[in-house]
C-alpha cells in the first residue's frame, strides 16, 4: 500500500510539473513579453533595460529555473489589472465558486447515480427510456443554453429567483440547478451502463442461481461492483464540473473564479490566468488522487496491478 | 449480457413498440442533420439579407407570429440585422469549424495512436503521458488559457477546437492497431516485405476505421458544445464573423426585449448535438458495442 501511494503522488508532482511548464512554454512562445508590455516608439536602451530589469536577457534555461524558484515560493506575479498579487486575487474567489461547485456536486451524485441505477434494473423498460432520453437532452443542450432558460422562465416571467448575481441562498437557486442537471444526464448515463455491465457478470447469475433474494442480489453484489467503476467517473464529473462553472458564472454574473478568468482572458491578464490554472490544475489532480486512494482501499486486486503498471 | 438478469423481459410486442419508436427518432435526427448540411452548402442563398446588413428602422423586429412581418420572419437584432440571414450563415461557420476541428483531432489522434503502438517503449510512454494529461485537465480551462498568452484568431482557434479530444482517437487507436500487430493478415502482409506505412494505411486502417468513424460521430457533439460555449464568452469567433454561440451571447443582453435573437440559435445548438448523439449512439450499437 505504501508503495502504491508513493507512485500516485509522485505521479501527480509530475503532472504538476507538466503544467507549469506548460505555462512557461506557453508564455514564451506567445512572443517577447518586452514587445508585449511596452509600447513600439519605446528606445531600445529602454527595451534593454526593461528586459535586464526582469531577467529577459538570461539564456532560457536560466528564466526557466528562476521561473520554478518563484512558483515554488508561491510568488506566481501580479494582476495587472488591480495590481495586487494573483494569488490573491484568485484566492478569494475560491470560496465563492465553491459555493456553487459543492451543492452542484452534490445534486449530479443525489440524481444521476440513482436515475442511472433505477433505468439498469428496469432495462428497456419504458421509464429506462424515458430516463435515457431525458439523460440525452440533460447533456446535448449547452449550460448557457439551460441557464438563460431558467432565467426566462424563473427570474423574468415568474420572478421567483433572481436573474444573477451573488447574495442569499435565492442567488444560488438557479446557478446550481443549472450546473448540477447537466452533470446528472453525464453521470445517469454512465451508472446505467456500469450497473448494467454488473449485473450480466456470471457472480450475479450464481448468486441469482442459489437462492438469494434478487434486492439482495442488487445491494450486496451488484451495487459494490458497480461502485468501483462509478469512482473512475468522479475525477472526470469534476472536471466538468469546472468547464461548466466557468460558463454558469458567467450567465449568472456570479463573482466565482470562472467570471475572473472569462474577464481575465479577455483583458489578457496573464498572471491571473496562469494562476487560475495552476489551482484548477491542483484541484483535479487532488481529486484524482484521492480517487485512486479511495479505489486503492475499495479494491484490494487493484493495489498491485495499478502500481506496476508504469 | 441476458436481460433475466436485469430482472425482467419484455413482451416482444412491447420490445418492437420501442424499438419503432427508437428508428423514428433516429429517423428525425438524421432528416435534421440533413436539413442543416443544406443550410451549410447553400447558406448564403437562404440568407434573405447579407448578414450584417444594417437596417436601423427595424430594429428588435418581431419574428412571424409574434406581430411580425414577412420582411424579418425570424425577427431582426438590435441593430436591425435579420436573424435568419445570421442563422443560415451562423449555422455554416459553426458547423465548418466544428467539421475542421473534427478532422484535426482525429488526425493527430490517429497519428499519435499509430506511433504509440508501432514504436512502443518511451514513445508510447511519452504519447500516454500526453492522453493522461489532457484527459485530467477541463479542456475549456487549458483553451482559456491558450487563448490568454496567444489572442485570438480564427485559424488559431480552430486548431485550438481541434486538440480537444484527440486523446480518445489516440487511446483507441493505439489498443486497436496493437491488437491488429498481433493478427495473421497483418503478420502476413508483413513477411511479404511491406513496409510500416502501408501496413497501417493500407491494410489496418480499413479494418479499424468503423470504430474511429463511431469515435468522431461521439466525438463532435463536444465539438459544437466547446466552440459555442466560448463564442457564447465573447472569446471565440470573433465579430463581425457570426457563429451560433455568438448570436446566443450577444443575444443574452436583449433577452428580455427581444429573446427570439437568442432562441433560435440556442435551438439549433440543442437540436443538432442531441442529433448527432442519437445517431452515434445508434451507430455504436450498430458497430461497435464496445466503445462507451
Amino acid at each position: 500500500m505504501a508503495r502504491f501511494i508513493a507512485v500516485r503522488l509522485a505521479r501527480a508532482l509530475l503532472t504538476i510539473a507538466v503544467v507549469v511548464t506548460f505555462a512557461f512554454v506557453v508564455l514564451r512562445a506567445s512572443g517577447d513579453p518586452a514587445r508585449a508590455l511596452l509600447s513600439p516608439e519605446t528606445p531600445a536602451e529602454a527595451v534593454e533595460a526593461f528586459r535586464k530589469a526582469w531577467g529577459l536577457d538570461a539564456p532560457l534555461w536560466v528564466q526557466y529555473a528562476r521561473y520554478l524558484f518563484a512558483v515554488v515560493h508561491g510568488d506566481l506575479g501580479q494582476s495587472m489589472r488591480d495590481g495586487r498579487s494573483a494569488i490573491t486575487v484568485v484566492a478569494e474567489r475560491i470560496p465563492v465558486t465553491l459555493m456553487l461547485t459543492a451543492p452542484a456536486l452534490i445534486l449530479n451524485l443525489l440524481i444521476g447515480i440513482p436515475a442511472g441505477i433505477y433505468a439498469a434494473l428496469k432495462r428497456d423498460s419504458i421509464a429506462d427510456r424515458v430516463v435515457m432520453m431525458v439523460a440525452v437532452v440533460g447533456f446535448t443542450v449547452p449550460s448557457f443554453v439551460l441557464g438563460l432558460v431558467f432565467v426566462l422562465a424563473f427570474a423574468v416571467e415568474l420572478a421567483w429567483f433572481p436573474s444573477g448575481g451573488a447574495g442569499g441562498w435565492r442567488h444560488l437557486v438557479l446557478p446550481v440547478i443549472t450546473l448540477g442537471l447537466g452533470g446528472a444526464a453525464v453521470l445517469a448515463r454512465f451508472s446505467r451502463s456500469a450497473m448494467l455491465e454488473v449485473l450480466g457478470q456470471p457472480y450475479i447469475r450464481a448468486a441469482s442461481a442459489k437462492g438469494v433474494p434478487w434486492p439482495r442480489v442488487v445491494t450486496g453484489h451488484a451495487l459494490p461492483n458497480a461502485a468501483i467503476a462509478l469512482m473512475t467517473i468522479v475525477g472526470f464529473m469534476v472536471g466538468n464540473l469546472i468547464a461548466g462553472t466557468v460558463l454558469v458564472e458567467s450567465v449568472f454574473s456570479w463573482p466565482g473564479i470562472g467570471s475572473l478568468l472569462v474577464v481575465s482572458v479577455a483583458s489578457r491578464d496573464l498572471a491571473v490566468v496562469q494562476c487560475i490554472l495552476l489551482v484548477v490544475a491542483a484541484a483535479m489532480i487532488t481529486t484524482n488522487v484521492t480517487i485512486d486512494l479511495l479505489y486503492g482501499m475499495l479494491d484490494p486486486r487493484l493495489r498491485e496491478l495499478r502500481s506496476g503498471r508504469r | 449480457m441476458s436481460s433475466i438478469s436485469a430482472g425482467r423481459v419484455l413482451p416482444s410486442s412491447k420490445m418492437i413498440r420501442l424499438r419503432w419508436w427508437r428508428e423514428g427518432a433516429i429517423g428525425i435526427a438524421v432528416a435534421w442533420l440533413g436539413l442543416m448540411l443544406l443550410v451549410v452548402i447553400f447558406a448564403d442563398r437562404l440568407a434573405p439579407y447579407d448578414y450584417a446588413a444594417l437596417d436601423l428602422h427595424h430594429r428588435l423586429a418581431a419574428p412571424l407570429g409574434l406581430g411580425g412581418t414577412i420582411a424579418h420572419p425570424f425577427g431582426s437584432d438590435e441593430l436591425g440585422r435579420d436573424v435568419l440571414s445570421r442563422l443560415a450563415i451562423s449555422i455554416r461557420i459553426s458547423l465548418l469549424i466544428a467539421f475542421g476541428a473534427t478532422l484535426i483531432g482525429a488526425v493527430l489522434g490517429i497519428t499519435l495512436g499509430i506511433l504509440a503502438a508501432h514504436f512502443r517503449g518511451w514513445v508510447e510512454q511519452v504519447i500516454l503521458g500526453c492522453v493522461d494529461f489532457q484527459a485530467s485537465m477541463p479542456f475549456l480551462v487549458l483553451a482559456l488559457a491558450v487563448l490568454a498568452f496567444f489572442g485570438n484568431s480564427l485559424l488559431l482557434f480552430v486548431g485550438l477546437i481541434g486538440l480537444h479530444g484527440w486523446e480518445r482517437y489516440a487511446r483507441v487507436t493505439r489498443a486497436l492497431a496493437m491488437s491488429a500487430n498481433e493478427q495473421a493478415y497483418v503478420i502476413a502482409v508483413r513477411q511479404l516485405g511491406a513496409r510500416p506505412w502501408r501496413v497501417y494505411l493500407r491494410h489496418i486502417m480499413p479494418n479499424i476505421a468503423s470504430t474511429l468513424i463511431v469515435t468522431m460521430t461521439l466525438a463532435f457533439p463536444d465539438i459544437i458544445l466547446l466552440e459555442s460555449g466560448l463564442s457564447f464568452l465573447g472569446l471565440g469567433v470573433q465579430p463581425p464573423l457570426t457563429s451560433l454561440g455568438n448570436m446566443v451571447g450577444y443575444g443574452r443582453d436583449y433577452l428580455t426585449r427581444a429573446p427570439w435573437i437568442l432562441v433560435f440559435p440556442s435551438l439549433v445548438i440543442s437540436l443538432t448535438t442531441l442529433s448527432i448523439s442519437l445517431v452515434g449512439d445508434w451507430l455504436r450499437d450498430r458497430i461497435d458495442k464496445t466503445l462507451s
